[in-house]
């Protein structure tokens, strides 16, 4: 039986926790959306069940430790390689072969989080040949996911996955050849991870700190309100060059967001516009 | 055959897996054109290949069948599916909110993320319908749903291609309605016959 009682996390805890966040850390969620984001509370309080909920706002406040637990743990890290094959496919159809007129290509992955997603464009630039004269920078918020992503060491259980995810992308060769397996692990070659570098960086309060060739930031604007959407495609327009290629997730578009009319369609279905 | 009174329904939230997108299709083909209740379906799907789940599932209802949207506005004459490889949410606005947060007892979607997710906004305005599957989802969301006071209906396990996702919700909630596919789909047309 359950002894101790199990804390609810209502609206009140949830803005009570935002407002300790943003007052005690600097770090500001009152744009992200309710529903996801009360579950990633409540999924913490379950874990760390005993005790109250103000000994848990006492925790994320005064004890820096429990707080980086906490920030990692209420920002979904989940991603994977080649997620929906078919938009990487377009990718190398329609954006690739623009982006080949330049001489040097810089591109951001913007909430890249562990990274497997800028492997995954690291694989397709290398396959277009655009890689030696590409510069690719992620960011995400939580500096304990750009270790990850900076090792390029994943559990090679999901590899299988991910070399069908390849193969549907429209990979020639086999995924394995970009990788070293070691005890569990694979490990991306170097020549893919010396193109990459990996930084902090917070979508909500940072701004822009150069001009690209190419935006990835997929299925993270779904955590952001409407006013919070627009904020972060205003950073990207203001990120872009002219002609540059911004990319979202499969469920995602630019129509909370006013700057939509300084972007073309460049496929509707995965997502993909371009600055003009 | 009791009529059942879908007065303040708001929502009707049916989750399934293996044998599901049969099992949806007989209950949807029972609801006329203007059914006046908004249904949101979670059925566990392949994830990184092309679906026809939408065109399937349209071809058995008078409702429009579409995958729900981020943010958009929950209403009918809709039947909304959870998009492959999402959790769905409700936020308190009655609008979606997918969320690509870890698997759920090896599912995304999650049927008892949605569940939980109506029964705290809709409340007993909800009515939960488990169909067939081979795992427990579903189970815990219909519990949920249960405690809020809203009427669940699970398929019969009797009935079901496959019995351990009713079975599981059964065992673990009380007062579910327990009946075959055409039951369920024939009590909701009469009960909206009735408000009209």
């Amino acid at each position: 039986m359950e002894n101790h009682k199990r804390i609810e996390i209502g609206e009140g805890e949830v803005e009570k926790i935002i407002e300790a966040l943003n007052r005690y850390h600097g770090i500001d969620f009152s744009g992200y959306s309710r529903a996801s984001f009360t579950r990633r509370i409540q999924r913490i309080a379950d874990k760390d069940a005993n005790g109250t909920f103000d000994t848990l706002l006492h925790r994320v406040s005064e004890n820096k430790d429990y707080f980086y637990k906490f920030l990692k743990e209420i920002t979904v890290n989940v991603t994977e390689m080649f997620r929906d094959p078919s938009f990487f496919n377009s990718v190398r159809k329609n954006v690739l072969p623009e982006l080949s007129r330049q001489q040097s290509l810089q591109i951001w992955h913007a909430a890249c989080s562990t990274g497997e997603e800028v492997y995954s464009l690291a694989v397709l630039l290398h396959e277009a040949s655009l890689l030696e004269r590409s510069t690719i920078r992620g960011t995400d918020l939580n500096p304990e996911v750009l270790l990850t992503a900076k090792q390029g060491v994943y559990p090679h259980r999901n590899f299988q996955e991910y070399g069908q995810n390849y193969e549907r992308s429209g990979g020639k060769v086999s995924l394995s050849e970009y990788y070293e397996a070691s005890y569990g692990n694979s490990i991306f070659k170097s020549f893919l991870k010396d193109k990459m570098t990996f930084s902090e960086h917070n979508l909500v309060t940072d701004g822009s700190f150069n001009k690209f060739n190419l935006i990835m930031c997929r299925n993270v604007l779904i955590y952001f309100q409407k006013p919070l959407q627009a904020h972060v495609v205003h950073l990207f327009k203001n990120s872009l060059v002219t002609g540059g290629f911004l990319c979202l997730g499969s469920k995602e578009s630019l129509l909370f967001s006013d700057d939509r009319l300084a972007f073309e369609v460049v496929d509707a279905k995965e997502k993909i516009y371009r600055k003009i | 055959m009791k009529l059942i009174n879908l007065k303040g329904i708001e929502i009707i939230a049916i989750g399934g897996s293996v044998g599901g997108i049969k099992a949806v299709s007989e209950i949807l083909k029972s609801l006329p054109a203007d059914f006046p209740i908004p249904v949101v379906i979670v059925l566990h799907r392949l994830r990184n290949v092309p679906s026809s789940l939408q065109s399937v599932l349209q071809h058995s209802t008078k409702l429009r069948v579409k995958e729900a949207d981020e943010k958009e506005t929950i209403a009918a004459p809709f039947a909304y599916i959870a998009p492959a490889n999402y959790h769905l949410l409700i936020e308190a606005d009655r609008t979606f909110a997918l969320d690509y947060s870890e698997t759920v007892k090896y599912s995304r979607p999650s049927i008892d993320l949605t569940f939980e997710s109506i029964a705290e906004i809709y409340g007993k305005a909800a009515i939960g319908i488990l169909l067939t599957g081979a795992n427990d989802d579903g189970a815990n969301g219909l519990s949920s749903l249960r405690k809020t006071g809203a009427m669940c209906y699970v398929q019969d396990p009797d009935t079901a291609f496959a019995k351990t996702m009713p079975q599981a919700a059964i065992t673990s909630n009380f007062g579910c309605r327990v009946m075959p596919l055409a039951k369920i789909g024939l009590e909701l047309k009469n009960a909206v016959h009735q408000i009209n």
